[in-house]
Order: C-alpha cells, then sequence, then structure tokens
C-alpha cells in the first residue's frame, strides 16, 4: 500500500466532475474471440460513436495492431502530423486476448502517429485494460480530435455506457490518478480489480517520449499496478488531446468470455504449458523471480550490455545492477502477472520504497519493475550502476509517464556530448551531466516532467537534440550522426549491436524505429553462426518479424513464446522457433475463432499487416532505403578509444573476414577500413532483406506482393504508384 | 597445436576438457542452450562426463532470448 504525505481529496475530485457526452449501446457476448464492433470517441466534437467491424477486416487485418492500423489508415491523411486533431490513439486487444488459460494473453496494442518519428507506431502493453474493452464490447476505441478541457473517458462494460467526463481534479500523475479511479468508480475495494485505467503523467506533456500507462489493481499490495506502452511518445499524444484517463470497467469476468469454439482444447494446451513452465522456469530465466531483469549480467557476459551510450558492451560494475540484487528488492512470494492466469509471473515490484527526491520525496510507494531495458538503460549506459537510483528513476518515469528506453538513451546521448564539450554547464543549467553523475541525471528528470530548463530540452529526444546541437552550438553533424543512438527518430532500445549484422538490420529494418520486438538475433548471428550468408540473415529477418507481429495482432505477450521453452526443445529441428509453441498458438487460436489456419496461414496473417504498415509509412512520408539508416554506432567503434577496446578483435577481422593487414597502420586508419566495410555489409543486408521481403531495392513492397497477400487496397495501390510502382 | 571448432571458430584444444568446462572457458554462461558434437545432441546431464575430442565441431546454440 503506498503512503502518501498528503493524500487526495476523492470527494473534491468528484464534485468537479460534468458529464459532456454519453452514450448507451446493448451489451452483447462476444463471438469467437470479436465484439464485431469499434469505439470512435471525438474529443473535440464531444461525440462518441460506434462501427461495425466486417468479415474483410478480419481476413485481411485479424486484429489488435492490424485493427489498429487499418482504422488509424482511414482517419489520418497524408499531411497529417502527430499534433493534427484527425491523429488519432487507438487501442485494440486482438481476437486471443482475455483468455485465462495460457499465459501472456492480457495485452493491449496502442497506435498513433508519432511525435517522435511521424510516422505509424505501435507499442504493446500489459494490463487488464485490453481484455476488459474486448469483453465490454468493444474489439478498438479509437481517440481522435482535441478536447478543449482535461477530460476522461469512461467505459462502463456493465451497463453498457459511456462518457466523455470534464476532470479537472484529478492528479495528472499515474500512480496517483490510477488509484484515483479505482477510489471513484469501483464500488468497494473487492471492486478495484474490475476497474483498468489507461492514464500519461506530465513528462508525457513536456517531452516527445511520453508512454502511456495501462493500470491494473493489485489487490494484495492495495495498489494501482502501472505497465507502460512506452515506444514512440503515444503519451506526448494522449496528453495532447486533453486525455486525463481513459477507464474501463468490467465486473463480469468468467472462463470463457470471449466465446471460444473449443474450450476444452484450451485448457489441455495451457495445462501442458503451465506444468512445463513450473517445471523448468528456474532452470531456465527465472522469469518468475527476477523477470526480464535476468538479461543484465547475460548481457554483459557477451559484450551486449550497452555502456556509456553504447560505446562498451560490459563493464566491471554490472554486478552491482545484476539479477541477485534484483532478486532481494523484488517481493519474493506474490503473484505477479499482468493479467490473469499468467504463471510466467515477470511483472516484478520493488515494494515499501521510501521516495528521497522530487515531488513526492518522503512518500511510500511500490515500484513497477525495474525490466531488463530500464536496468541496462540507467545503469550501464548513463553509467549509474547504483540500484536505488534505478528504481527511483524507474519510478518517477512511470508515473510521470516517460518512456524509460527513450530518457535513458537519450540521457546516455547527452553525457556523451558533455564529456566532448559539445555541451557545457552553461548550457546545462550549472549541471554536471558527465557518465555516472545519478542527481544531476534525476534532476534532469525532474526538470524535463515540469517542462523546465535543460530537463525540457533533454524531452526533445536525440533526432530533434542532435540539429538543435548543430544549429545552435556548431556541433560536429556527423559525429552526432554517428553517436545518437536513434533509427527513425525512435531512440535504440538496449542491446549492443557491433558485433552482429544480423541484430543491427533487426533495429535499422524495424518499420517503427529502433525497437528490438520485431527480431531479437544477436545470438543467433554473433554467438552461434548460425546465419553466415546475406541470406541467411535476410530469411531470420523475415521470419522473426513476422512471427513476432502475430502476437501484436492477437493481444499476445511475446514472452511465453521463448523465454522459457519445453525440456525437449533442443532435440527439435528449429528449437530457435520453439515449434511446439508455436503450435499452441495455433492450436488456440483455431480453438477461440473455429478456423483452421497452420503455422504458414499464421506468418501470412502478418504479412498481409506488416506490408500495410510499411506502405503507411510511405503514406507519411518516409519508409525507404534511407529512412532504414543506422548510426554508426551500432555498426562499429566511431571513436579511437572504442577501436583501442577491441583492438584485436577488429584487427583480427579485417586480417580475416576482409583479407586487409591492419599491421603497421594507425588506428584511425583501420577504423576508418572497418567502417567502409561494416557499412558496405549493412547496405548488403539491405539488398538481401528487401528482396526476401518482396520489396524493391528501395525498400518499397511491390505491387505483386500486395497482390499476392490480397492487400492491393484501392489506397495502397495509389501510394505504391508514387513510390514508382 | 590440435584444435576444436566452437561455433564455426577455430580454438585450441585442451585434453580432458569435458562440455561443462568448455562452456566456461568460453563464456557461455546462458543457461538456454542446445550443445552438440560433431551433429549428435549432448544432454544437459551428460555435460561433465562428455569429453571434447581433438577436432571436434562443437555447436553451442544459444537459443532466441531477450526482449
Amino acid at each position: 500500500m503506498n503512503i502518501y504525505k498528503n493524500k487526495y481529496n476523492v470527494d473534491q475530485i468528484k464534485e468537479n466532475h460534468k458529464i459532456i457526452a454519453e452514450f448507451k449501446y446493448d451489451i452483447k457476448k462476444l463471438s469467437l474471440g470479436y465484439s464485431n464492433k469499434t469505439l470512435h470517441i471525438n474529443l473535440g466534437k464531444s461525440k462518441i460513436s460506434s462501427k461495425e467491424v466486417s468479415q474483410e477486416m478480419k481476413d485481411k487485418f485479424t486484429g489488435g495492431r492490424g485493427f489498429n492500423l487499418k482504422l488509424l489508415w482511414d482517419a489520418v491523411n497524408e499531411n497529417t502530423k502527430w499534433d493534427s486533431p484527425e491523429n488519432e490513439i487507438v487501442i485494440a486487444a486482438g481476437p486471443m486476448s482475455g483468455i485465462t488459460q495460457y499465459p501472456g494473453t492480457g495485452k493491449s496494442i496502442v497506435c498513433g502517429i508519432s511525435p517522435l518519428t511521424q510516422a505509424p507506431v505501435d507499442s504493446n502493453v500489459g494490463g487488464y485494460f485490453g481484455p476488459y474493452l474486448k469483453f465490454s464490447g468493444w474489439d478498438a476505441i479509437e481517440l481522435q480530435g482535441i478536447s478543449k478541457k482535461d477530460v476522461i473517458v469512461y467505459i462502463n462494460g456493465d451497463e453498457g455506457l459511456i462518457q466523455i467526463i470534464e476532470a479537472p481534479k484529478e492528479d495528472v500523475n499515474s500512480h496517483l490518478i490510477s488509484e484515483q479511479m479505482c477510489d471513484i468508480f469501483a464500488e468497494n475495494e473487492m471492486d478495484m480489480k474490475s476497474i483498468a485505467t489507461v492514464s500519461a503523467g506530465q513528462g508525457a506533456e513536456n517531452s516527445f517520449f511520453g508512454c502511456l500507462n495501462f493500470s491494473f489493481y493489485d489487490r494484495r499490495r492495495k495498489v494501482a499496478r502501472l505497465k507502460q506502452a512506452g515506444r514512440g511518445g503515444l503519451g506526448t499524444l494522449f496528453r495532447h488531446k486533453k486525455v486525463k484517463a481513459v477507464v474501463c470497467k468490467f465486473s463480469s469476468l468468467n472462463f470463457n468470455n470471449n466465446e471460444v469454439d473449443n474450450l476444452e482444447m484450451i485448457k489441455e494446451v495451457g495445462k501442458n504449458y503451465h506444468r512445463e513452465l513450473y517445471e523448468e522456469d528456474d532452470k531456465q530465466c527465472d522469469m518468475r523471480h527476477v523477470g526480464t531483469a535476468h538479461l543484465v549480467e547475460i548481457m554483459d557476459d557477451y559484450d551486449l550490455l550497452p555502456t556509456h551510450n553504447y560505446k562498451f558492451g560490459s563493464d566491471s560494475k554490472t554486478p552491482k545492477i545484476s539479477s541477485p540484487i534484483w532478486r532481494e528488492m523484488f517481493t519474493q512470494g506474490i503473484p505477479d502477472g499482468c493479467w490473469y492466469g499468467c504463471s510466467m509471473q515477470c511483472a516484478k515490484c520493488v515494494d515499501g520504497y521510501v521516495l528521497r527526491t522530487g515531488p513526492y520525496k518522503g512518500d511510500t510507494v511500490s515500484v513497477d519493475g525495474p525490466e531488463y531495458e530500464t536496468a541496462a538503460a540507467f545503469g550501464a549506459n548513463m553509467g549509474i550502476f547504483d540500484p536505488h537510483f534505478i528504481v527511483e528513476a524507474n519510478f518517477y518515469c512511470d508515473t510521470y509517464a516517460i518512456d524509460t528506453i527513450s530518457f535513458g538513451t537519450t540521457m546516455a546521448f547527452i553525457m556523451e556530448c558533455y564529456e566532448n564539450n559539445i555541451i557545457n554547464k552553461e548550457i546545462t543549467g550549472g549541471y554536471d551531466l558527465s557518465f555516472g553523475n545519478g542527481e544531476e541525471a534525476l534532476n534532469m528528470l525532474h526538470l524535463m516532467a515540469s517542462g523546465v530548463g535543460f530537463g525540457k530540452t533533454i524531452g526533445l529526444g536525440i533526432r530533434r537534440l542532435k540539429k538543435l546541437f548543430v544549429d545552435k552550438y556548431n556541433a560536429d553533424a556527423n559525429f552526432l550522426n554517428d553517436i545518437g543512438m536513434e533509427c527513425k527518430g525512435m531512440e535504440y532500445s538496449e542491446y549492443m549491436t557491433k558485433e552482429s549484422l544480423a541484430m543491427q538490420g533487426g533495429y535499422g529494418l524495424a518499420l517503427k524505429g529502433a525497437q528490438h520486438d520485431e527480431a531479437w538475433l544477436i545470438f543467433m548471428d554473433m554467438v552461434n553462426n548460425q546465419i553466415p550468408t546475406f541470406e541467411d540473415k535476410a530469411e531470420a529477418l523475415h521470419y522473426f518479424p513476422m512471427f513476432r507481429t502475430w502476437f501484436g495482432l492477437q493481444g499476445l505477450c511475446k514472452l511465453p513464446w521463448n523465454d522459457v521453452e519445453p525440456a525437449d526443445n533442443a532435440e527439435t529441428e528449429e528449437p530457435a522457433k520453439v515449434p511446439s509453441h508455436v503450435q499452441n498458438y495455433v492450436d488456440i487460436f483455431n480453438s477461440i475463432t473455429g478456423r483452421k489456419i497452420d503455422k504458414n496461414e499464421m506468418i501470412l496473417q502478418s504479412e498481409r499487416v506488416y506490408n500495410f504498415q510499411r506502405v503507411f509509412n510511405l503514406r507519411m512520408g518516409f519508409g525507404t532505403r534511407t529512412s532504414d539508416k543506422i548510426p554508426y554506432r551500432s555498426a562499429g567503434p566511431v571513436t579511437n578509444e572504442e577501436y583501442l577496446s577491441r583492438e584485436d578483435r577488429y584487427d583480427k577481422q579485417l586480417q580475416e573476414k576482409w583479407n586487409w593487414n591492419p599491421k603497421g597502420k594507425s588506428v584511425d586508419e583501420r577504423k576508418n577500413k572497418l567502417r567502409q566495410f561494416r557499412e558496405d555489409a549493412y547496405q548488403q543486408l539491405c539488398d538481401a532483406v528487401y528482396k526476401r521481403r518482396g520489396w524493391d531495392n528501395n525498400g518499397v513492397p511491390t505491387i505483386n506482393k500486395m497482390k499476392e497477400l490480397k492487400m492491393d487496397l484501392p489506397g495502397v495501390i495509389e501510394v505504391l504508384k508514387k513510390y514508382g510502382q | 597445436m590440435k584444435t576444436i571448432t566452437v561455433n564455426g571458430n577455430e580454438i585450441n584444444w585442451e585434453k580432458d576438457i569435458n562440455i561443462d568446462d568448455l562452456l566456461k572457458k568460453m563464456n557461455y554462461t546462458f543457461k538456454m542452450i542446445v550443445v552438440k558434437i560433431d551433429g549428435n545432441l549432448i544432454k544437459k546431464n551428460e555435460y561433465k562426463s562428455t569429453i571434447v575430442y581433438a577436432g571436434a565441431d562443437v555447436k553451442v546454440i544459444h537459443l532466441v532470448s531477450g526482449g
């Protein structure tokens, strides 16, 4: 239970509510995983309406991310900017979302035109909102327009009622407003589990990488837990629309709200998986005790943990932020699933944490996480190997609704700029932003959230900062482009890619920007040496992004796929794909929908949406080969310091891989030669991947490919013709 | 000098080295791995008892995790 010095007054908050618009609807049972309706809210016009979901929409877009992108495409035009009124936040679950017999089925997917990238972005998140929204009668919700005043959108799935409510007195920051929504809309404490809230804090108002918090009420801890749709600035868009919260109330959860075709089959598949997880997890990733933070020391061991703005891949201080530390700090023995039935239990939490800085200094709170990305970004990449700093910054990023990945990667960039005298104390407002300075990093976070000083400047994100530093402080544009770890405007997540060409493509060729959730190929490529040729890498960069897209179509979490594996997985032909889990997904999809797909149709479902999204990028003015360019630090050493830190490795590669003798050459000569080889290899990789995906040499899907996928929609063809198809 | 190949990279062979020790030597700390010698699967409970012979082609396949 959180303890606040200044507790909010619920009665006062409620007294100031004013209903602006209301919409009543008939509550109907779902059919085979779908509600077959979507909800449209126009915040500017205070209008609420519903749309039918056609069979064609299901056939082409499946659900989840597919539905979101289709609805978003229909809402915007080629001139729409992130802050245009017609831009939308679209949230959907997916046909598999909400089943309680298999782990990882509570995901929501959020899409919108991103403030960071100016293109469609998708971000997935746990919590109860997606399933509750669907069970309340809606496969997706569109939030369009910009409200004049702060509002709450309230969906009461028990009564078939939707309201837009003027909400002047609620707190904005997420740990508070999520609790306030429980206090206001639940009948009593037992009913608080029926409330799921989407919110974004003051950091989202004042930065371009604001995230969305999806809450669920944790009855044992008596707090509203926060899970984040982190990437792409969707929280910034949410607050730009003046939405304080979207609340869904649904209290009739049962074992078959999805009204599936074959419940017994789902139960059987689930039962086997749960047994496997209990037997294997402790021996494998230990997700149930430390969550994804188990990766910290693994990444360090393989020289993959980004350290000091991705200069290096390991550090002697890593044990200070490794999983044994988190195992101690996380409360053990409490169920930690972010949706019912998830036996993976990886939503770990630090409880009873007393805040030592900022507006809530002295309050006692539960802190969700840190997950691997946050520990790596704050600990190693910023060089602050202090778990208490990580927890403190994690809490404030979450409640302010600032994406921890973008914040950490941007701060690491800022710190390198500071140490290179590109910026100084005069520019930062007197702050020493050297690597390792946790106190000043927290100051920047609080300033960012308040929209003040250099903290607000940092909230521009790396792409805008590079331009600012060049225009205003005469910084070397080439150097900033080399060390600024962003692609398409999105900051890199926390993996080193210098020694894995395939993973360079995993980031650079990802549709939305530098996020690893399309493909994580470092072990296959760098360690296993399983995909040595360009064609091998291209095949991996086809299969895995398509396979992983499918989770977003269905409302599924990726983690149960391969963060625990069957004991006999090693004996299968393609263990990296975890064939038995793939079959589980096929069986469950068929059991929910009554359809009869196989693993190949699964990939086809993804390919339809994936290619549609690539065309959507093109429609918004980017998405060709130029957009897939990566910062050089992603591919190799930018500075002599980096080269010399792994000198033997680089010299050996020059000799053995490219037959170029490094002996007697200066560091600059060797570094430049390596760069020439590696940059050329990346372009050859792009050639191979474009070909494998059925795109032209500029990364544009061909009309034939779209016809083959039955996605040759009139609007799609119109866009492709503009790109020479 | 006799050698073995580990994931395509040639390294010096050590007499009596078993799989467990080889994994330590390579700093392969990730737990979700598949080990094969000349294409033959070595089960986890055989790592200590399996001696790697000179000229062996060892594959230590790290399964995809992360993210």
